[in-house]
């Protein structure tokens, strides 16, 4: 199934720290269709775009998916403000997911809003995986749980030590490929770390897959205005984030 | 049921609801949503003579009711254009419209006479993009080069050509007049407003390309005004589009003086935006007792 436009049931609504939401879709058909790493794009009254939010769950047998997103300004907000029973207009699933081909063991590394996407692929390798999250400070740390009742293997990073370890999650992943090298490294997060997680990874050879953001306009590969510069066929290629990502095996892209 | 069909220089479309260039890709995107065959046509991405990778990203700024983009012109290039998507559009029994861009007179002929040779129903010529530093809206902002153009390409196909107007322009009717002049079977307007937004904490312009072309719901009285404007000052036909979003909207459009017109930003966030226009424009020349659609087209009764 390609992606579809609807209105469907919010059937749970949880705060998982200041600002940032969790909410759980009743779409049979959309969690039927949705990979890991693939996202949805949600309309807000009163804006003229619709906000990509990538999917932190997806329940095959119970038909949900899973929504976690951060208010970051007044279309955020506007979709914070839905509450369980509400109906939630999205058009799902969207993009190229992360591709597992036949890696047996990965490393995750999500940072702040960028570690629900790593909750689906926790899911699939258990404990054939580790997953490190990084966040600002105690208070925006988020999901820790879930990727523990997952079997991984869990490290958390904060950047001013209040919970999990003081530093960065580049340092945890040195550390982390130093004691078993991965076969495949899976990241999204802020762009500065995205950087780092993907010198790391090729340093030591490494395959890496990150998932990106851009500022998007019809969110289905109409418009083009997402652009994210790859290398396609030897030359240089705008690629679009909404259609060709946001996942992207790392050597393809430009820095 | 009201008589939806119209004639735009001896082109019938089913209806006349067209998707608007640079919003609909070459149809594929969209097509997943619903059938192609409801639309009264499509005008495709803006096509040039090579490919084009277009701006550095960010190219997308939300605005109040309005997108500002700045996508500059990405394409595959017209040769693939008519190879790959061209075939599979015309199969889709819609009104091909392709829109295209050049940055010399040249390439506008040059375009031409390779879709001279093909099946497309018509072409737009864009000579009003505001995001590319050459070329595209330097054409279409004075009366001149706008004419040159028109002359140029009028001179290359036979296909019908539509000018697609810039609103950035003093008084778009005098544009509207020089390029009727040379041989324009249509005008279409408006193309974008060029404008701009900054990050307040970066300092920083949010588009990559500092500005960009406004699109959406905020410009569309301005865009009504411009086409009733417009109307008014040539014979040849006017497709009107800017912010159109609702069947009222494109009611209001065709009595400003509109023989069709266009829906582009609105679909991103209701990718059924057109297709709920056709519906909704119908449904209305029905509540009316009105037959057909164009018995209502200029027929706005100004004070």
């Amino acid at each position: 199934m390609k992606y579809v436009q609807g209105k469907y049931p919010i059937i749970a609504k949880t705060t998982l720290a200041r600002e940032v939401y969790d909410f759980t879709v009743c779409c049979p058909k959309i969690a039927r269709a949705a990979e890991p790493g693939q996202f949805v794009t949600i309309a807000a009254d009163g804006f003229p775009l619709r906000r990509p939010v990538s999917l932190c769950g997806i329940d095959k047998e119970n038909g949900t998916i899973r929504l976690v997103f951060e208010v970051r300004g007044k279309g955020t907000k506007e979709i914070s403000g839905l509450r369980e029973g509400d109906m939630i207009d999205i058009i799902a699933p969207l993009g190229r997911g992360f591709r597992l081909k036949d890696y047996k063991t990965a490393i995750l590394v999500g940072g702040g809003i960028g570690t629900p996407p790593m909750v689906p692929l926790a899911k699939i390798y258990g404990e054939n995986c580790v997953a490190i999250s990084g966040f600002r400070s105690a208070p925006n740390v988020i999901l820790q749980e879930d990727f523990k009742a997952t079997g991984a293997k869990t490290v958390l990073c904060t950047d001013d030590g209040t919970m999990g370890r003081k530093g960065f999650v580049t340092e945890a992943l040195r550390e982390e490929i130093e004691i078993k090298k991965p076969d495949i490294i899976f990241a999204c997060g802020p762009s500065p770390m995205i950087k780092g997680v993907v010198d790391i990874a090729k340093e030591h050879g490494i395959p890496s897959q990150i998932s990106l953001e851009e500022r998007m306009g019809c969110g289905i590969g109409a418009c083009l205005v997402c652009a994210c510069r790859t290398v396609r066929n030897g030359e240089e290629f705008y690629a679009h984030v909404c259609q060709d990502g946001p996942v992207f095996e790392s050597k393809d892209v430009i820095f | 049921m009201a008589d939806m069909r119209v004639n735009i220089a001896g082109v019938e479309f089913k209806n006349p609801v067209i998707t608007a260039s640079g919003t609909f890709g070459y149809g594929r995107e969209y097509e997943h949503f619903f059938p192609l065959s409801k639309l009264g046509g499509i005008s495709t991405k803006g096509t040039t003579a090579e490919k084009r990778n277009g701006n550095l990203a960010p190219r997308i700024a939300e605005t109040p009711s309005g997108i500002l983009n700045s996508v500059g012109l990405q394409n595959p290039g017209i040769d693939k254009f008519i190879k790959v998507e061209l075939p599979n559009l015309k199969s889709k029994g819609t009104v091909i419209i392709a829109n295209i861009a050049g940055f010399s007179v040249d390439e506008y002929v040059k375009i031409c006479e390779k879709l001279d040779a093909t099946n497309v129903d018509m072409i737009e010529i864009n000579i009003s993009c505001p995001n590319v530093k050459h070329g595209g809206a330097a054409f279409g902002t004075s009366c001149q080069s706008a004419a040159e153009v028109t002359k140029a390409v009028r001179a290359a196909t036979k296909k019908p050509i539509i000018i697609k107007l810039s609103p950035n322009v003093t008084d778009i009717t005098e544009i509207a007049k020089a390029v009727e002049a040379e041989g324009a079977d249509a005008v279409s307007l408006i193309n974008t407003l060029l404008g701009m937004r900054i990050d307040i904490n970066s300092r920083r312009p949010i588009l990559k390309n500092n500005v960009g072309g406004l699109s959406g719901a905020a410009v569309f009285p301005v865009a009504l005004r411009m086409v009733w404007q417009t109307a008014n000052a040539v014979k040849i036909p006017v497709i009107g589009m800017g912010g159109i979003s609702t069947w009222e909207d494109g009611i209001e459009m065709m009595l400003a003086g509109a023989s069709a017109i266009q829906v582009g930003a609105a679909l991103f966030k209701n990718p059924f935006a057109a297709v709920e226009i056709i519906d909704g424009m119908n449904a209305y020349l029905d509540r009316k007792g009105i037959k057909s659609v164009n018995e209502i087209v200029k027929k706005v009764q100004p004070w």
